[in-house]
């Protein structure tokens, strides 16, 4: 039998605080970039939004002979159009052609952009002579009331997701882990969309899809997690909170390295086979991969074992081991079970549920 | 046991045939409509891959095509409503010999109102309960205030009428689209209650451009009516705008309306042909609104050829059906000599004066090719839109585009899946095994069960799959790494397969059961590509509590009985 990680015992929870430290970088690093990015003059804005969120045409196009990027930029702009942005794909022959919303007022709000970028940029590709033969292979053109109805859609929808997510959990353990469990995906999210502000990357609705793929995942990391807490509570009623956690972690870690390491050798493999379409969904998958793994322990349990210790004092079973004292108010319980004090001190309280 | 294990093989075996004949059976169907079977070529690669590509509906993204977006500016509609109300109301008032000062359409800020002035305050009640006798005010709230009578259009009637609106344009749209001869297209309402959104899906059209232009064709006939003396003086017309209001004391009462007119030639009596002169400048006339009578009332429209030569010598023949013929008929009969405005969306298309009675036919003159003859008559067949229609979004996807996206999808996924069994059967040996078994009977299952329900397969529903396979592969490992556990007190073999199972259970239960909630909210909630993800996600899960936990646990359990009871290893 090949054995990975047989029988570990690592106090995770006493990292707890570099793990929010931690956490806390990434996230404000994320903020920063955000804010800096979106209130910078001339910037580009919080992310690099696709043309599903922000109006605009992305095209791409084929060519028989590919001329320059420059030359396709200046024949556009021959043809009025502004500020387009021309990016090679990993396919020789093709570009990407992103034109911003063309033409000022209502009526470029509306109906102009979203017929007058595909127009202009086919009359350009014409101009560059029959020789180069481009041709428009696919369009995306969003208008900016529809931009803004995908993107409320997509947050909306996130939300209510979570909101289902933390009702269930909620009802099959206590609410603290539903509101635990929440809180982990929203930091997941929110580490991952940094990053995206960070690199520049651009979100466009598979982006989207990957998000909720990531939430899946992340969840269902850390409902593996609690329910073995639950039945650690369930087996030894005499054990603190913090011990069984702890224990918890350790029991499904080969698990959780086994699933989340093939996990994220498959969707590299899509990273690295799934082209450029697939590309910002595949890395939005790969960072979220590692942040849900990473945040049931790091996330997830210092702060369900934190609530149940803070916000339930009334559900509270104090296990206080023969000779202890109890200290009421802070939580801390004085154990003097010799090798476990250590840990006992920092929280013996502990909620089961039958 | 054997009874037990007996009756588990037999639904297992059930399901996967079932499913691989839903994936990989062949739906041709013979001349009398029956199912045929399948035939050995389709055992071949191609013939599977054909079976495959029939069997499996492919979304626009995979497939290539167009997707098309529209909103019906349903604003529009009620400011035509409020601003059409109100002539008819003034008219009303005053043939029931009412003293009506003014009455005045205000549409500013979301409101739909027509307020009515009367002389005499005293007969207000009067004038508000009489006219609901003669125009149908059935949706309007009326209040009075002052010498005022006002008509509201209160929200919920705002909403009936605008939704009214999206319906008829939607069987518009539907109608030109079949005229056209698109294939096989997808035509929905979309987004939410009071989006007033329609979705229109064409595999295979890669510029929408025409179709684009011929849906959303506003194409509104009117036949009316010409402030002007009659022939054989000529027609009245105004060199600017201004002009014609100055006519009417400046301001435009509701009864009238002024319109760019084209002149092509001098005026023809109504049968002739017009000689086209683009070269004149655009004038303007005073026209008598509501119109004698307008497209509603049409029966056909075909594009023909004119006398003239020509490509620009195209005309458009139309019909009255019987209502708007008798209307049109006893106006030309009472109006002959007058100049009739041929009015296409708000332009003067033509200005012929009534030479005799006409009844039920006309023509649409001006500079028109064969294709734009064509596709006017068809816009103005299907009849007309409520509405303008504004596009929203424009997706078109070239199918090689496509093709490399299956190929690029298609691939990781599978390299995905090689891994994935190369580590099991590594990891965990014989048990590695059951896990395959799983993974690929899951996958059959959640791709049959696409057929069946006949759902989508696109871009972030390949996503879906992938989390798919991810969850199959946490399941099983949740499972082994549980029986291990137990193996490691001590317990025997079968004992140790029992409590692995029935501790994992609970947890494979929680985590499907959060996931299937949170997709459903996704589904129920979200549209196209999101609502992709939640269906392949939700089916994909209901496949793996089968594959991963029913029949793994029938494999351990042939695997023991094999052993006996007391077996004392167990490869995993």
């Amino acid at each position: 039998m090949i054995r990975l990680l047989h029988n570990v015992k690592i106090d995770w929870l006493a990292q707890r605080r570099y793990w929010l430290i931690f956490s806390s970088i990434l996230m404000l690093a994320g903020l920063g970039s955000a804010v800096t990015r979106q209130l910078a003059p001339g910037g580009t804005g919080a992310f690099n939004l696709g043309v599903d969120f922000k109006a605009g045409t992305l095209m791409r196009a084929r060519f028989n002979q590919r001329p320059s990027e420059d030359a396709i930029r200046t024949a556009l702009e021959q043809k009025g159009v502004q500020g387009a942005l021309v990016q090679s794909t990993d396919k020789p022959n093709e570009v990407l052609i992103k034109v911003p919303q063309q033409g000022s007022g209502e009526q470029a709000q509306e109906q102009a952009q979203v017929d007058v970028g595909r127009t202009l940029t086919a009359e350009a590709l014409t101009s560059l002579g029959p020789e180069v033969g481009g041709q428009i292979d696919s369009t995306d053109a969003v208008s900016a009331a529809a931009g803004r109805a995908l993107r409320n859609q997509a947050i909306a929808v996130t939300l209510l997701a979570l909101v289902g997510v933390l009702l269930y959990i909620g009802s099959r353990f206590e609410w603290t882990y539903g509101a635990a469990a929440v809180i982990t995906v929203f930091h997941d999210v929110l580490v991952t969309l940094g990053i995206f502000s960070i690199m520049q990357w651009e979100i466009d609705l598979t982006v989207i899809a990957a998000l909720l793929t990531l939430v899946g995942f992340s969840v269902n990391d850390t409902i593996v997690t609690f329910d073995r807490i639950r039945e650690n509570l369930r087996l030894h009623r005499r054990t603190s909170l913090y011990d069984l956690t702890n224990e918890a972690i350790n029991q499904t870690l080969s698990r959780t390295i086994i699933t989340a390491g093939l996990v994220f050798f498959s969707v590299l493999a899509m990273v690295v086979f799934g082209g450029d379409v697939l590309r910002g969904f595949s890395l939005a998958l790969f960072i979220g991969i590692i942040v849900g793994t990473y945040s049931t322990i790091a996330i997830a349990t210092p702060i369900m074992v934190w609530f149940q210790q803070r916000l339930e004092p009334a559900k509270r079973t104090t296990v206080a081991p023969a000779g202890g004292t109890v200290a009421t108010g802070g939580g801390a319980v004085a154990g003097g079970r010799g090798a476990k004090s250590k840990s006992a001190a920092r929280g013996s309280q502990r909620t089961a549920r039958s | 046991m054997k009874k037990n294990i007996l009756r588990r093989v037999i639904i297992i075996a059930i399901v996967t045939i079932a499913c691989l004949y839903i994936v990989l059976g062949p739906r041709r169907r013979d001349a009398a409509g029956a199912l045929q079977w399948p035939k050995a070529n389709d055992f071949t690669y191609a013939g599977i891959k054909r079976t495959l590509s029939e069997n499996i509906r492919l979304g626009l993204d995979l497939k290539g095509g167009s997707h098309l977006v529209m909103q019906v500016q349903t604003g529009t509609y009620l400011k035509k409503l409020t601003e059409d109300l109100a002539p008819a109301l003034e008219n009303a008032a005053k043939s029931a010999g009412y003293n009506v000062q003014s009455v005045t359409p205000n549409t500013s800020g979301g409101n739909y109102q027509v307020v009515l002035t009367a002389a005499d305050a005293s007969k207000l009640s009067e004038i508000r309960d009489e006219l609901p006798k003669k125009i149908d005010l059935s949706y309007w709230t009326s209040s009075v205030s002052g010498n005022t009578v006002t008509w509201t259009l209160p929200q919920g009637a705002q909403r009936t009428l605008s939704d009214q609106a999206v319906d008829q344009a939607y069987r518009i749209v539907d109608s030109r689209i079949n005229a056209v001869g698109v294939a096989e297209p997808t035509l929905q309402r979309h987004g939410g209650q009071g989006s007033n959104q329609i979705l229109l899906q064409m595999p295979g059209i890669q510029d929408p451009e025409r179709i684009k232009k011929l849906i959303a064709g506003e194409s509104r006939l009117e036949l009316m009516k010409v402030v002007s003396p009659p022939n054989p003086s000529p027609m009245k017309t105004y060199a600017t705008e201004e002009e014609a209001k100055a006519s009417l004391g400046g301001q435009v009462p509701p009864n009238r309306r002024v319109l760019p007119y084209s002149e092509r030639d001098e005026p023809t009596a109504a049968g002739e042909t017009a000689t086209p002169d683009p070269n004149r400048p655009t004038q303007w006339v005073v026209v008598e609104s509501p119109a004698v009578v307008d497209g509603s009332e049409l029966r056909s429209a075909d594009a023909a050829q004119g006398s003239g030569g020509g490509d620009s010598n195209y005309e458009i023949d139309f019909t009255l059906k019987p209502t708007g013929a008798d209307k049109f008929g006893a106006w030309t009969g009472a109006n002959v000599g007058a100049y009739m405005a041929v009015v296409l969306n708000n332009r003067v298309e033509s200005a012929p004066f009534i030479k005799s009675q006409i009844t039920d036919r006309g023509q649409i003159t001006g500079n028109f090719t064969e294709q734009s003859a064509k596709d006017l008559a068809l816009t103005l067949r299907s009849g007309a839109l409520p509405a303008p229609l504004v596009y929203l979004e424009e997706r078109t996807v070239g199918p090689s585009l496509g093709a490399d996206s299956i190929r690029a999808g298609v691939t990781s996924a599978l390299g995905g899946l090689l891994l994935v069994i190369l580590f099991m059967v590594f990891y965990y040996r014989g048990s590695g095994v059951n896990a395959v078994v799983a993974l690929l009977l899951n996958m059959i299952i959640t791709i049959a069960s696409l057929v069946v329900f006949d759902a989508t397969l696109t871009l972030p529903g390949i996503a879906g799959l992938i989390l798919t396979i991810g969850m199959t592969v946490d399941t099983n490992v949740l499972i082994f790494e549980r029986i291990r556990e137990e193996l490691e007190t001590g317990k025997t073999v079968a004992s140790a397969v029992d409590q692995g199972f029935a501790r994992a259970f609970v947890t494979v239960i929680d985590t499907h059961v959060t996931t299937i909630v949170s997709s459903l909210f996704l589904f129920v909630f979200g549209t196209g590509p999101i609502r992709g993800f939640a269906v392949t996600l939700i089916l994909g899960l209901l496949a793996n509590l089968f594959s991963a936990v029913y029949v793994s646990r029938t494999i351990f359990i042939w695997i023991l009985n094999r052993k006996g009871r007391r077996a004392e290893t167990l490869s995993i």
